[in-house]
């Protein structure tokens, strides 16, 4: 798998010099998309990790064109530059935003429903870091049960955060969306074929991929992308597509790894009891009952 | 073309002639009539634009963003709690020189819940960056629309522009209006043309971040952008007259104040029965004056010091009221006279808050008031005989 995406992926850098943590899942997920959308990609990324490591003036990191929304208007804009650029006449090119968690399932939400709903010509893609790191780890809606944040601490009378997360892949697809499809960076070529895909279909696209945050989850930084294996090895994520009215699953582990042995090995779960962990094994199984019933296997 | 029209449908056929290039789109009372026959004139074709049904006002804003940095003409509209809900993207529109244009359709802010006209939704926003201009009827509405982009897209401007009109009072009152000719308003406004956009021969990174060390030079070459909007506006307006033969005054407009001992400020549509009442006491030998505030931002300051110079008192009427201090106007005007180091006295007068109505005779007794002396700040209806019942 690893040569085939040597092969396909361009040599060409849209996305450096910018000053992300080592080992940002986040980074890595804008990096690769924007190498398969290449230099006619209009990039739109909120306040937030993204916007905040690549577009310090004078040093601005993108080769793209690339601007800043505001922290809840990343579809709003990204619906804006579409309709401008295509009244300038131009065809040629690809709207894109890049939105954490937060500013894609809490304070962006109802903006990425309103690009949805009108299916305007664009790609959103959510690099889900499970938290609001670039203010220093706090819960987001994508926090998922049981993690330690800021704002969510362990202690005796509550395990970190008490909500499972959010499910924004199926909430894309109940607006009966054209595309939209989960991914993690763990499994690069899965991600960069969904926003190949994405790039060739007409009306909204949206990609979830989780994309670790060593800082905010307590792993070492070279140990992003094993992680990020890890969740979908374990079956806490799943590698899954929406198209045609219907989900399909990409990728069935023949058996799960250990769910104890993911999250103990992050500092953000390292407080989690027995019970915490078969309360998580539970949902997860019943998450595997529902795909296995209505999805495309 | 004359046809008879309300302030809502002639800025939208002021904006019909701008030819704006994408148009975001939400409703709020009084404001919507605008959206609405947009939305018409889109159908009809007369009017060849991407009409966006965005979900709320920060994404109306958010998306006339969008659409300006990809070098688009952009339009939007709102009011009262829709200029609030978007605040932070009348900044980021700011700071970013995107030259969009937004009518305000000026509405009571809530609480308590109110529908109808002033002015305390946009006077609010006075720090947001943007120009404000301020109509009084239909056919400035109309013509402000046209120049608005003419002023907004000047290159040493490059600065939003809001064109507020009040509510009910002016948006759906019906006037007959003159509309120019599509020839004539594409000889007066050209396609807009800028270098602050995205751009696939020489990418930009756009709206990006400024720290400490160079963020006090863009603010300041903000601050440059509307006050060279001053300029443009005297300039946009003598092309204006020289096109379609409609005079305007710039930054205010004057009534009888040559002479005039006791002047009202205000602005707004109110102004016309402020002229009324002048002309009126000037018949019992009450030298009577009013000036009209067009533009908020950028501030009249030597106009308003010239004009007031030789009066003995001044009361600005205004439908604001900064709880805790005074009207917004009133602190401006009287900020203008202090940089001169004039020292005429100066009463305010807060009214028609909630669409309560003003009237003639609330008018007259400002002019009488003032010339014995009242009160700093007064809240007409509040007071005296009747005391707000």
């Amino acid at each position: 798998m690893a040569n085939k995406v040597a092969e396909s992926i361009s040599r060409e850098e849209f996305f450096y010099g910018h000053k992300a943590c080592a080992g940002c899942g986040g980074s890595l997920a804008v990096r690769a998309a924007l190498k398969v959308l290449g230099p006619n990609a209009v990039s739109v990324l909120p306040a937030g990790c993204m916007s905040a490591v690549g577009f310090n003036f004078p040093q601005l990191c993108f080769s793209n064109n690339s601007i800043i929304s505001t922290f809840a208007g990343t579809a709003s804009m990204l619906t804006g530059v579409e309709a401008g650029l295509r009244a300038r006449g131009y065809k040629d090119f690809t709207a894109v935003g890049f939105a954490g968690d937060g500013g894609t399932a809490d304070i962006g939400i109802q903006a990425l429903s309103g690009a949805i709903d009108r299916n305007d010509n664009i790609i959103y893609i959510c690099y889900d870091n499970e938290a609001y790191m670039n203010t220093g780890i706090q819960k987001s809606g994508l926090t998922p049960f049981g993690a330690k944040t800021t704002t969510t601490p362990a202690g005796k009378n509550i395990h970190g955060n008490i909500r499972p997360k959010k499910n924004m892949f199926e909430i894309a697809a109940a607006h009966d969306i054209p595309y939209a499809a989960t991914a993690s960076v763990g499994y690069i070529y899965d991600f960069i074929q969904k926003v190949q895909k994405a790039s060739q279909i007409q009306g909204t696209k949206y990609i979830h991929v989780i994309a670790p945050c060593p800082t905010g989850w307590g792993v070492a930084p070279d140990e992003t992308v094993e992680i990020a294996k890890e969740v979908v090895d374990c079956g806490l994520w799943y590698l899954a597509e929406y198209e045609n009215g219907g989900f399909k699953l990409n990728h069935k582990p023949k058996e799960f790894t250990s769910v104890e042995s993911y999250l103990k090995k992050q500092g953000r779960f390292r407080h989690l009891t027995d019970e915490d962990i078969q309360v998580i094994t539970a949902s997860r199984d019943k998450k595997w009952e529902f795909i296995s019933k209505n999805f495309v296997i | 073309m004359k046809k008879f029209l309300s302030g809502n449908e002639a800025f939208a056929e002021g904006i019909r002639l701008a030819r704006p290039q994408v148009i975001s789109a939400y409703p709020i009372t009084p404001q919507t009539i605008v959206v609405e026959r947009l939305s018409e004139m889109v159908e009809d074709g007369s009017l060849n634009a991407e009409y966006v049904h965005v979900e709320s006002e920060h994404s109306a804003l958010s998306c006339a963003i969008g659409a300006s940095a990809a070098g688009a003409r952009a339009f939007t509209a709102t009011s009262s709690q829709g200029l609030l809900y978007m605040a932070e993207c009348l900044y980021y529109a700011a700071g970013g020189r995107f030259p969009i244009v937004m009518m305000n359709a000026d509405r009571s802010t809530a609480l308590p819940w109110n529908i109808y006209g002033d002015q305390r939704d946009s006077l609010s926003q006075l720090d947001s960056g943007w120009i404000q201009a301020y109509a009084e009827n239909a056919q400035e509405a109309l013509d402000l629309a046209l120049m608005s982009y003419r002023i907004a897209e000047n290159k040493e401007v490059s600065t939003p522009f809001m064109a507020n009109l009040d509510g009910f009072v002016l948006t759906h009152t019906y006037e007959t209006v003159d509309i120019p000719d599509r020839e004539q308003a594409d000889r007066f406004l050209p396609p807009y043309e800028t270098d602050n956009r995205i751009d696939f021969e020489n990418p930009k990174n756009m709206a990006f971040s400024a720290g400490p060390d160079t963020n006090y030079i863009f603010k300041y070459k903000e601050h440059e952008g509307i006050l060279a909007a001053k300029k443009a506006i005297i300039d946009t307006e003598k092309e204006f007259a020289e096109i379609f033969g409609r005079k305007y005054t710039g930054l205010t407009e004057n009534y009888r104040t040559d002479d005039a001992e006791y002047i009202i400020v205000t602005l707004g549509s109110i102004a016309g029965l402020c002229r009324e009442t002048a002309d009126k006491l000037r018949e019992n030998d009450i030298k009577a004056g009013v000036v009209r505030i067009r533009y908020m931002r950028p501030f009249p300051n030597e106009e308003i010091s010239d004009v007031l110079r030789n009066a003995r008192a001044y009361a600005v009427l205004e439908k604001d009221i900064s709880f805790g201090n005074e009207g917004t106007v009133f602190t401006n005007v009287n900020s203008a006279l202090k940089k001169t180091g004039l020292n005429v006295k100066g009463y305010n007068y807060i009214g028609g808050l909630g669409g309560r109505n003003i009237s003639a005779a609330d008018i007259e007794k400002i002019y009488t008031d003032i010339a014995k002396g009242t009160e700093s700040v007064n809240f007409i209806g509040i007071g005296g005989e009747d005391n707000g019942k």
